[in-house]
């Protein structure tokens, strides 16, 4: 045993340091830190100060480490950071090593229970009395362990200057405005400031001091926005198998589908959400409920995905609308189920066997989360085909901060649809593949058409324009090429890259889905260095000729993405062979999100003097 | 709607809704000839037919194999899907959802139902979607040319697979066990039989299990499997005389006091079952599973109507829906209004 001698306290504060630092909560899963670490975040947030949340927790219900990070940056930069300014440790079996990972001039808070050496003098040490202060709370004992972080909820308060006022409304925001749960916990938050006021000097540098910089803006997860999203899209049937970390978005809509989703006169359902026996069963409900007319999602991860694949190639090839949400996680395999990644385009693009073809939405916000899944049904639809939108655990999962969601701004697009009036119209002369139009996409009708022409045989076999059964060689030519003109004809339809300049820049950063916040702080801190970059994101896939114009226009594209294969640059120079001398590949997967310091690292070792 | 009104002398045979025959019939079937199947598909003809059903308000679900194709062969004017092997029961439960006045019939095999089918098998009886499920059941691998599939007896030889080593799968008793709400078992060799099986179970709320016998002609018809016409033949013994009545139809059938059983329907429509040597009754659990048993042991094929329970929900009723279909709705029914939208955003606002 080492002997448990604490290290005179040396550091003091040189200089206050506002509103940009990030903080560590060091916790064990299933402690219920998770209230505790978004009082935190939303109080922040509430004070107008530009914040973001980011769990980095394992697989596992209860016992193993888990650290939430909050990133506090006054510029709005708020992509994870290395390395911890505020660490607050609960946990014993990763005490030692959190203190460690403190940077020096770094706060360290830690519940006094833990008697472990803490061997620094270069970090502000504050102990706080957990186990004591819970016991002055008049609460029923089988709740302390619940309440017990709210003590460093309230230390932290104190010490950087947190109002408990907004305290007290994330947590309304959390417990929906249940008012005992929410008196319960804020009042070991005012006790444990009370305690920290009275006993514990302020002597490291980290303040808050309220700004109006999230005046007007919203913060949550993408799970949720992807959720309201596809209400506000009409969702009508959602089937779907529980899988980390896509199960917040199903979950979302069974708790939004109800309140949002009734007949106002008769209180009934003009939705269904089916939790299904496993992702086979999930896509197959989603196809078959696509299928007969019915606006149809899922959503899973990786290895839901690859369950799906068989299902998704009959919808592609039999065009049928569905959408399935990939909110990616560590691949292959299992990998890590509670770790980011951005690994599965290249699967999506060619998801299926033969010559298959996906339509790929990549959302780079909250706001797109919300944004495309209500877009996702219109171009399913519109072009009978599977649209997968590539979301990833980082948004899924984990705060962040957007404009307030935007109302859709077009009416829903059903596509190419006739009803029994339609097919009198046409004297019920109509062919379910036949290409009327000259642009690939043909007519279809749905079940409950009553309508004696309506019917016709959907199949994953060989099928003439008239959906019979066919093995003619013209016939199956003739289809493949029809839907590979669809594919071209949906192009201009699908989100077009976003492009933000930079005065006197030469290079593009190139770079899709969740990594943005780290890219644009990089870009930033380039910038301070004297080089300018271009940044393009990438939302949707098949790529347009838009996105080559673009990286014909530089020199250098640095192709940005949380893989190891570096796939979004795999798919680029596939498609603009031309611009391969021109893309330069930054791949990197560890689980985590992307840093700004990666991205600067990177770029400038390729582009400084 | 159809063009029964005869200008000419021919006289044309219709049902009460003016359909003939020849609108419930499907493409010319390319399966063998003398194929079980076939015969079964007659008797879906035959049954919607004699029910007066629009073909439009049926909705047809397969998956792979010989089986699966043969929704191509019956109703050409109700709308059909092919799915994947063994997933056919998530695409039924999907689209089925689409508009709850619709009636499925989904067409399964052995090969198809038994092997990778059985997880989605089983959790469609568990939710008891309203579905008839039919399971062609040959014991043995068509398309593929003659494997034998998990319900093919344990020691039957076949000409190219040898022995079949294994235990046969038990498509009724798994019905059974996974709590199926309607489950019979018939022959392909016995028409009436399955003719009035499909009636119950198109008129039953939830999932209707018919595990018919359908003998494979070209690869199992050998007179010592129990899948073959011979065997079938030799062998069926049905537990009751069955014959549905549909609600507005007066029973005119006529029995002695005591000879039958009738079960009620939801809709009020009645099976009657006369009773066959024995006086079984399909509504005891008990009894199903001890005739299920016998069945096994004496080496017999026991058909019929094993077990139903007509007053469970549908997964469909238990969703509460809106009256309206679903794929009906319009668009002003589907997406909140924009106040909603602002109410929620001011949730997450600072």
């Amino acid at each position: 045993m080492e002997t448990q001698v604490r290290v005179e306290q040396q550091a003091v504060i040189t200089e206050k340091i506002v509103n940009d630092f990030s903080i560590t909560v060091a916790t064990v899963n299933g402690s219920g830190s998770q209230t505790s670490n978004a009082a935190i975040l939303r109080a922040i947030f509430k004070m107008g100060i530009p914040v973001s949340g980011k769990n980095i927790f394992p697989s596992n219900i209860q016992g193993l480490p888990t650290w939430y990070t909050i990133r506090v940056n006054k510029d709005g930069f708020v992509a994870r950071k290395e390395e911890a300014d505020i660490l607050i440790a609960m946990n014993p079996a990763t005490f030692s090593k959190d203190l460690a990972s403190l940077k020096p001039g770094g706060a360290f808070f830690y519940a006094d229970d833990i008697r472990l050496p803490i061997p620094r003098d270069d970090v502000v040490v504050y102990p706080m009395p957990v186990k004591q202060l819970i016991r002055q709370v008049e609460i029923p004992s089988y709740l302390r362990d619940y309440v017990a972080n709210m003590v460093y909820v309230g230390v932290l308060a104190q010490m950087i200057g947190i109002e408990l006022e907004k305290i007290r409304q994330a947590l309304e925001f959390h417990f929906k405005g249940k008012a005992k749960p929410v008196e319960i916990n804020f009042s070991v938050v005012s006790l444990a400031a009370e305690w920290a006021r009275e006993n514990l000097e302020k002597r490291d540098p980290y303040v808050l001091e309220p700004m109006k910089a999230t005046e007007g803006l919203i913060l949550t997860d993408g799970n949720t926005a992807a959720a309201l999203g596809a209400i506000y899209g009409g969702v009508q049937f959602v089937s779907w198998y529980p899988i980390t970390p896509a199960t917040s978005l199903a979950e979302n809509l069974q708790q939004y589908l109800p309140k949002l989703r009734k007949d106002p006169e008769t209180g009934k359902n003009t939705f269904v959400v089916v939790q299904a026996e496993d992702e086979s069963a999930a896509i197959g409900m989603a196809v078959g409920a696509g299928w007969g007319g019915l606006r149809a999602m899922s959503s899973t991860s990786g290895p839901g995905l690859s369950l799906m694949t068989e299902y998704l190639g009959l919808a592609y090839f039999a065009e049928v609308p569905v959408v399935v949400w990939d909110i990616q996680r560590v691949g292959p395999s299992t990998g890590l189920p509670t770790r980011t990644a951005q690994g599965d385009l290249t699967f999506v693009a060619f998801m299926g066997h033969g010559d298959t073809q996906n339509i790929i939405l990549m959302p780079g916000s909250i706001n797109e989360c919300f944004e495309f899944a209500w877009k996702a049904f219109d171009l399913a639809e519109q072009f009978q085909t599977p649209v997968v939108v590539l979301s990833d655990l980082d948004f899924g999962m984990n705060q962040w901060m957007g404009k307030p969601f935007e109302y859709p701004d077009k009416p829903m697009n059903r596509g190419k649809v006739l009803w029994e009036e339609d097919l009198e119209k046409l004297d019920g002369k109509w062919a379910r593949y036949l290409d009327v139009d000259g642009d690939g996409i043909p007519y279809r009708t749905v079940i409950g058409n009553r309508h004696p022409r309506a019917a016709y045989f959907t199949r994953g076999t060989g099928h003439d324009e008239y959906a019979n059964y066919s093995e003619d060689p013209h016939h199956w030519h003739a289809l493949l090429n029809r839907l590979k003109k669809k594919f071209e004809t949906l192009k201009p339809f699908l989100p077009p890259p976003v492009v933000e300049t930079m005065d006197g820049s030469r290079i593009n950063l190139v770079a899709f889905g969740s990594t943005e916040p780290a890219i644009q702080e990089a870009r930033a801190l380039l910038r301070a260095q004297g080089i300018a970059s271009d940044f393009t994101r990438i939302r949707s896939y098949p790529f347009t000729d838009q996105v080559s114009q673009i990286c014909s226009g530089y020199d250098r594209n640095y192709v940005i993405e949380l893989n190891r294969d570096g796939q979004l640059h795999q798919l680029l120079r596939m498609h603009f062979p031309e611009l391969a001398p021109k893309l330069i590949s930054y791949a990197y997967t560890d689980g985590l999100p992307l840093t700004a310091k990666q991205v600067y690292e990177f770029i400038l070792s390729k582009e400084g003097g | 709607m159809s063009e029964t009104t005869a200008s000419t002398n021919v006289k044309v045979v219709v049902n009460a809704i003016g359909l003939t025959k020849a609108d419930y019939r499907g493409n010319p079937s390319t399966l063998c000839q003398g194929c079980g199947h076939n015969s079964i598909s007659s008797q879906i003809i035959a049954a919607c037919y004699e029910l007066n059903l629009y073909p439009e308000e049926i909705v047809k679900f397969s998956g792979i194999g010989c089986s699966s194709k043969s929704p191509f062969y019956f109703l050409s004017r109700s709308f059909g899907f092919n799915g994947l092997h063994g997933r056919m029961p998530s695409l039924a439960t999907g689209a089925l959802f689409a508009d709850h006045t619709l009636r499925g019939i989904g067409v399964s095999g052995d090969g198809d139902t038994a092997s990778i089918g059985m997880g989605q098998f089983k959790h469609l009886l568990r939710r008891n979607m309203r579905l008839v499920y039919i399971v062609e059941n040959n014991g043995v691998y068509g398309l593929t040319k003659g494997q034998f599939s998990a319900t093919a007896d344990r020691g039957l030889e076949l000409k190219s697979h040898g022995i079949n080593p294994y235990m046969p799968i038990d498509i009724a008793w798994e019905a059974l066990v996974g709590h199926a709400t309607f489950v019979a078992r018939s022959f392909a060799g016995d028409p009436k039989q399955v003719k009035e099986l499909i009636k119950a179970a198109l008129n039953h709320n939830g999932v209707a299990v018919l595990d018919i016998i359908s003998p494979c002609v070209t690869f199992n018809n050998v007179d010592h499997s129990t899948h073959s016409y011979a065997w079938g033949k030799d062998h069926e013994t049905a537990l009751h005389e069955l014959s549905y009545v549909p609600k507005a139809e007066e029973i005119l059938l006529e029995y002695d006091e005591g000879e039958t059983r009738e079960v009620q329907l939801h809709d009020g429509s009645v099976i009657i079952l006369k009773k066959l040597g024995r006086d079984y009754d399909p509504t005891n659990r008990e009894a199903a599973i001890k005739v299920l048993e016998e069945a096994n042991s004496c080496q017999c094929l026991i058909t019929g109507l094993i077990y139903i329970d007509p007053d469970q929900p549908s997964m469909l009723d238990i969703y509460q829906l809106t009256e309206t279909p679903l794929n009906r709705l319009r668009e002003d029914q589907l997406r909140p209004p924009k106040e909603t939208l602002e109410s929620l955003n001011r949730m997450f606002q600072a």
